[in-house]
């Protein structure tokens, strides 16, 4: 008598509840385990997350198309020396290399705000979302004196560094997050009034999860525009700015 | 009290007691990021050797952070037990090691010195043990503990099952709930964390839970993972089995945290009021994880997993359902890769238990520690031996909220097979009765008719 063939492979009667959530549910199994297309699909998405870590800013065209817009530009970078260093020494991707900070210092006093473009755990996701963002935001910000600056192995904090070097009233920083395997490419942005060193994170306001399964950039930029309005009122950036949709939906 | 050893002419000389432990400790990066680390591998091996000829005795004379500063160490020198220290208290460090894994030393033991140890010797034996040695003393502990159901009986793994959902939209949670039960999860603990902390949104995740928990008569408990002033608010208006909380091991790390001890027994206080266990009453959920001290700049000088263990004489005080530490969670500046986690995970387990502590693990890792799949596995496994109360539980993996990797519904499906283990024997029978496992822990076919997937 000839076998059955088996089938390895249990259906989960509930696929139509996926579409209530993101989460990897109703996979069915294989014995315990997980079927292998869906051990392949998660392996995939492991391996985007991963590659998005070690992704460089692309410092080069970040400066080119700032130049064409006229604003002034500078490169600097943190105290960690490579990946490995950045990923196990936060203190160092919080300072500013002496060089990067004599240089910075050699300009200071001029702007209102300073733009710093920091790659972070995504460098991926700055190069993404940086500039279609700016395209809406900067002419929202007629009036101050802004420039720019990428930082590479950037930690948060550093733009404390370069906003109190610089001398600038106010730091914008555009920087990549930890990826998750459903975001590996994720943008955030903090904002500090009067920036300088020791600062901690009461003092900054922080929009996340821009990604393209999460905040656009039209968002982003009209939360970032309503953070600096109300920042330069109030003088004071943190805690003490809080986001009111109904001012904002007004501003 | 300073101590010193000499390896070849060079002395190794360490201040006080607290760095002999910290340069005792296998190597992780949090040590190093502190700078309490060992420089050499020297250095490590003599701090080993010191640490295992200190007297128990000697740690209840020397407060690793002052009494006066912090309410943790009185915590631990007011409660710690004198009569029952009086079996071990001949012993040095490294006699209480060979001692615990001893033949003549059973579950029984284990329980009545559970508090003739303090934190800091219970964190001071785990450094001069192997991974083996913290697996065959752990899994001679047993700490059972009940609300509906009862957990940490030998032979059985317990899984919170974790529904998260990146916008808290309640369909979506209720979906991986669902996910979760028809794969034999949630004995532990139904548990979501929220993104926003707020009493609104919290109370309506407790309604919904509690339906579902009702509606099908499952022997378990439900918990939002909120702040515990969030829980204290909801106490006289939701239905709130177990509170929360995110503990450390110094005072000034619970302060970051936004509590204190006084503040955690009003909580505990509180909730025992509405007496709403069926077999038993622990209801207190605390999370721990190695470097919340450190980072939280409120470490004194004491290395992470010290600091970590004290976090448990915390936890102990108020008798919980469910402690688990979050150990991969934290990132590569705290444990770089899956050699380090997996140790502190060990670590973490083996301490707890000693401790006296219901020690489940989220064995966990996040996309920028050198970590992945098959380190969990190997963690998972590890701690399935050992004997670990419960583990977590995430569709496919992956936690949509908190954007980490942590162990899946299968996952535990697995190690449960592999070992021969069951879940809480209330939730075994119900997973009978609703014809979603058979009695070997196999899954059976669920049909599209099935109950749960009915009226949703």
């Amino acid at each position: 008598m000839k076998e059955k063939p088996s089938k390895p492979i249990i259906k989960d009667p509930w696929e139509n509840l996926k579409e209530f959530t993101n989460a990897r549910i109703a996979l069915g199994s294989a014995g315990n385990a997980i079927p292998l297309k869906e051990v392949l699909q998660f392996k995939f998405a492991h391996a985007h997350s991963k590659d998005a870590i070690t992704t460089e800013l692309d410092v080069v065209a970040l400066k080119k198309e700032m130049q064409s817009w006229g604003y002034p530009i500078w490169n600097v970078k943190s105290q960690a020396s490579d990946r490995s260093e950045y990923l196990k020494r936060p203190d160092l991707g919080r300072r500013l290399d002496s060089e990067s900070e004599e240089f910075l210092k050699k300009n200071d006093g001029t702007l209102d705000i300073v733009f710093v473009l920091a790659d972070g755990l995504s460098a991926g996701a700055v190069n993404q979302h940086a500039l279609p963002l700016l395209q809406l935001l900067l002419p929202q910000l007629q009036g101050y004196s802004i420039g720019f600056v990428t930082a590479t192995m950037a930690r948060v904090a550093l733009g404390d560094a370069i906003g109190s070097a610089l001398n600038a009233k106010f730091v914008v920083l555009f920087i990549g997050e930890r990826p998750g395997l459903s975001s590996p490419e994720s943008m955030g942005i903090y904002t500090t009034f009067a920036p300088r060193m020791g600062l901690t994170d009461e003092r900054r306001n922080c929009i996340s999860n821009i990604h393209k399964n999460g905040l656009d950039h039209q968002q982003a930029s009209s939360l970032v525009g309503y953070l600096i309005r109300q920042s330069f009122a109030k003088k004071i950036s943190g805690v003490d700015i809080k986001i009111n949709l109904k001012d904002l939906l007004e501003d | 009290m300073s101590y010193s050893y000499t390896i070849q002419q060079h002395v190794y000389s360490f201040p006080d007691l607290k760095s002999v432990l910290a340069k005792a400790s296998p190597f992780r990066t949090g040590d190093a990021l502190s700078g309490l680390a060992a420089e050499s591998n020297m250095e490590r091996v003599a701090a080993q050797f010191v640490l295992s000829e200190i007297a128990l005795k000697d740690f209840l004379n020397e407060a690793f952070i002052p009494y006066e500063e912090d309410e943790v160490t009185r915590l631990i020198m007011d409660t710690h037990d004198n009569v029952a220290f009086q079996e071990i208290s001949g012993f040095t460090v490294g006699g209480l090691r060979n001692w615990l894994l001893s033949h003549e030393v059973d579950s029984q033991k284990l329980a009545k010195i559970a508090k003739a140890l303090t934190p800091e010797m219970v964190a001071a034996v785990s450094k001069l043990m192997r991974n083996q040695d913290l697996i065959s003393v752990a899994q001679k502990c047993e700490v059972i503990t009940q609300f509906r159901n009862t957990i940490g009986k030998k032979g059985h793994l317990s899984v919170r099952l974790q529904p998260n959902h990146p916008t808290d939209d309640l369909r979506g949670v209720a979906a991986s709930i669902v996910d979760g039960l028809l794969y034999g999860s949630g004995d532990a603990v139904i548990g979501i964390n929220p993104v926003t902390d707020s009493v609104d949104i919290v109370g309506d995740q407790l309604k919904m839970m509690d339906e579902i928990r009702q509606r099908f008569d499952i022997p378990t408990q439900i918990c939002v993972l909120c702040h515990l002033t969030t829980s204290l608010e909801l106490l006289d208006k939701s239905p709130v089995d177990l509170v929360f909380q995110s503990i450390g091991g110094t005072e000034k790390t619970n302060a970051s945290f936004g509590i204190n001890l006084s503040m955690l027994q009003e909580a505990y206080e509180g909730t025992l009021q509405l007496n709403r266990g069926t077999l038993g009453n622990n209801l207190m959920y605390f999370e721990t994880g190695q470097g919340s001290s450190l980072s939280a700049n409120a470490h004194w000088g004491v290395d992470q997993q010290t600091c970590e263990t004290r976090a448990y004489a915390v936890a102990r005080h108020f008798n919980p359902l469910l402690v688990n530490s979050v150990v991969g969670f934290i990132g590569p500046e705290y444990l770089y890769d899956g050699k380090q986690i997996t140790r502190a995970g060990l670590e973490d387990h083996f301490c707890g238990k000693l401790m006296g502590l219901p020690m489940g693990m989220d064995v966990c890792y996040t996309n920028h520690a050198e970590a992945d799949q098959d380190d969990m596995d190997n963690l998972l496994t590890l701690l399935g031996v050992a004997g670990c109360n419960f583990i977590m539980g995430v569709p496919g993996s992956d936690d949509v909220m908190l954007n980490y990797q942590s162990t899946s519904f299968h996952d535990a499906l697995y190690v449960r097979k592999v070992l021969n283990k069951k879940p809480a024997p209330e939730f075994e029978t119900w997973l009978h009765n609703m014809g979603i496992l058979d009695d070997t822990g196999n899954r059976l076919t669920i049909e599209p008719s099935h109950r749960l997937l009915k009226n949703l």
